[in-house]
């Protein structure tokens, strides 16, 4: 049986669909065999950040709506051997997705992968809560500011109600990625810190990534910023992969570097 | 029904157990659907989320209701009518149809009895009754324990008694109580206590940073909680009319 995992936030841009395919990605790369979904039906995004945009044929609606089975639908990662990708569709919206369609194809899925990442689009309506009710467990991705928490906290309250292992009584198993993370403005004090959020959130910090540019280029270019072992994210994002799978890593990247007289004098 | 005896029964896979549990009652003072229905629609409205599922013993405080459309309706409102308290014979007849149960007071009850019981005595002269007066419960509403972090956008209501919560309440999270409420993670979001208007109920928390307080109606927002007090560990109560906050 695999395990499904929903990447959720409540608020949008915060980094949902860059999470999930690196962390989808992380995962094949260390040999398991695992499928990252878009849940995001209509504002279809995660393609792009895969880079498979342009071998969308059938998409998840089509495989719900039993136009195409999930052989044809399913995107083989060109890089990766055990990564596919289920593509949202543009044309159609969150109503395209059934309760029952979505735990039927779910459930092939599992036959055949290790983990199954769920992609969820922002908000709390249909398509978030479809995304998440099937889940196992749960990665909520926040930005270290208060609307942001909120959010998340909002989401948190939903997970332990609305979801298949609410309504049996048991608990979808929660983690936190903090993203969009710079220490110079924590130790500034014009951002929550790690330990603020984990504070109000109260639940296991899963990873937390570092600020960067390489996220957007990563983006651009269609190829998940955990395969850039260069930078900082990429390396945070593997460490979220390794502790997910439960090993020991200390957090990385949280202090804010020293500017050398250098650097500083070169104004970097 | 099929038959059971030739199997040995396994006794203890079913117990009954006497249990002392609050539940609402809705009284109807209309026997017309008409002026019933919207009345209700307004009450349901306005907390949604108290109201769902709740299972409510029905009063009929009128001559002349019919039961089984009353009952279709408050379904429809998400409540769960479970019985008819000290209903007419007439009612009566139609809840055991409506599959209701039927509740008399059991004070009523031990009366009844009680006067069943010394009439016999007097004509049994001179027998000595020992009154079997069943011990006297303290009638206590349960605490409700919450271990969970109260997140935000939910809200939590101990119907009938004390509330307490483990750990914290979020900002946009809501906690109410018929009696108290304890909070021992941090209180960021809004807690009232005493909503069905007790005003000795109180509020405790290990450390006040409250988006709203109140008691019995009585409310203060927290910009009107003294600054010296945000973040520490303060009890909250009625002071004849107002409201005060002393730190513990």
């Amino acid at each position: 049986m695999a395990k499904i995992i929903v990447v959720t936030s409540g608020k949008g841009g915060v980094g949902k669909t860059t999470t999930s395919a690196s962390f989808a990605t992380g995962l094949a790369l260390r040999g398991h065999k695992t499928v990252v979904i878009d849940f995001d039906v209509g504002l279809r995004n995660l393609d792009l950040i895969m880079g498979c945009e342009r071998r969308v044929v059938f998409d998840f609606v089509n495989v719900i709506t039993k136009e195409a089975n999930l052989k044809q639908a399913l995107i083989k990662d060109k890089r990766i051997d055990n990564l596919y990708v289920l593509a949202a569709s543009q044309t159609r919206d969150k109503d395209a997705l059934s309760q029952a369609g979505v735990g039927r194809v779910l459930e092939e899925l599992s036959e055949d992968f290790e983990y199954i990442i769920c992609d969820s689009p922002a908000g709390i309506e249909k398509g978030a809560l479809m995304a998440m009710y099937y889940a196992d467990e749960a990665v909520v991705v926040t930005n270290p500011e208060v609307s942001s928490v909120r959010d998340s906290d909002r989401v948190l309250g939903i997970l332990a109600s609305k979801t298949q292992r609410a309504e049996k009584g048991e608990r979808v198993k929660e983690h936190l990625v903090l993203t969009r993370y710079v220490p110079s403005r924590v130790a500034e004090g014009e951002m929550l810190s790690v330990e603020d959020v984990c504070e109000i959130l109260a639940i296991d910090l899963l990873g937390v990534i570092p600020e960067s540019e390489d996220v957007l280029n990563a983006s651009n270019s269609g190829v998940p910023v955990v395969l850039n072992e260069e930078s900082k994210p990429g390396l945070a994002y593997g460490d979220m992969v390794d502790r997910f799978l439960g090993e020991d890593r200390p957090h990385r990247f949280l202090e804010a570097e020293k500017k050398g007289f250098l650097n500083r004098l070169l104004g970097k | 029904m099929p038959d059971f005896s030739a199997q040995t029964a396994a006794t203890d896979a079913v117990e009954f157990k006497g249990r002392m549990l609050t539940l609402s009652v809705l009284k109807l003072n209309s026997a017309d659907l008409n002026q019933t229905e919207p009345a209700l629609a307004a009450k349901v409205q306005r907390a949604a989320d108290f109201f769902r599922n709740m299972p409510v013993l029905l009063d009929v405080a009128v001559d002349g209701i019919d039961l089984p459309p009353l009952v279709e309706m408050l379904r429809r409102y998400g409540l769960v009518p479970v019985a008819v308290f000290q209903p007419s014979a007439a009612v009566a007849t139609q809840a055991a149809q409506a599959g209701l149960g039927v509740i008399n007071d059991p004070k009523a009850a031990r009366k009844a009895e009680a006067t069943v019981a010394e009439s016999s005595a007097e004509s049994a002269s001179a027998q000595p009754i020992t009154a079997a007066a069943p011990p006297a419960k303290a009638a206590r509403n349960a605490t409700k324990v919450v271990s969970d972090p109260v997140r935000s956008g939910q809200q939590v209501y101990a119907r009938g008694g004390d509330l307490v919560v483990l750990g914290a309440v979020s900002p946009g999270a809501e906690v109410l109580a018929d009696g108290n409420i304890h909070v021992y993670g941090a209180l960021r979001g809004r807690a009232l206590a005493g909503v069905q208007g007790d005003e000795s109920a109180r509020i405790f928390c290990r450390e006040l940073s409250a988006e709203l307080v109140s008691v019995a109606g009585c409310y203060k927002i927290s910009e009107d909680i003294n600054a010296k007090l945000a973040g520490r560990a303060a009890q909250i109560f009625l002071e004849g009319e107002r409201l005060e906050i002393a730190p513990l």
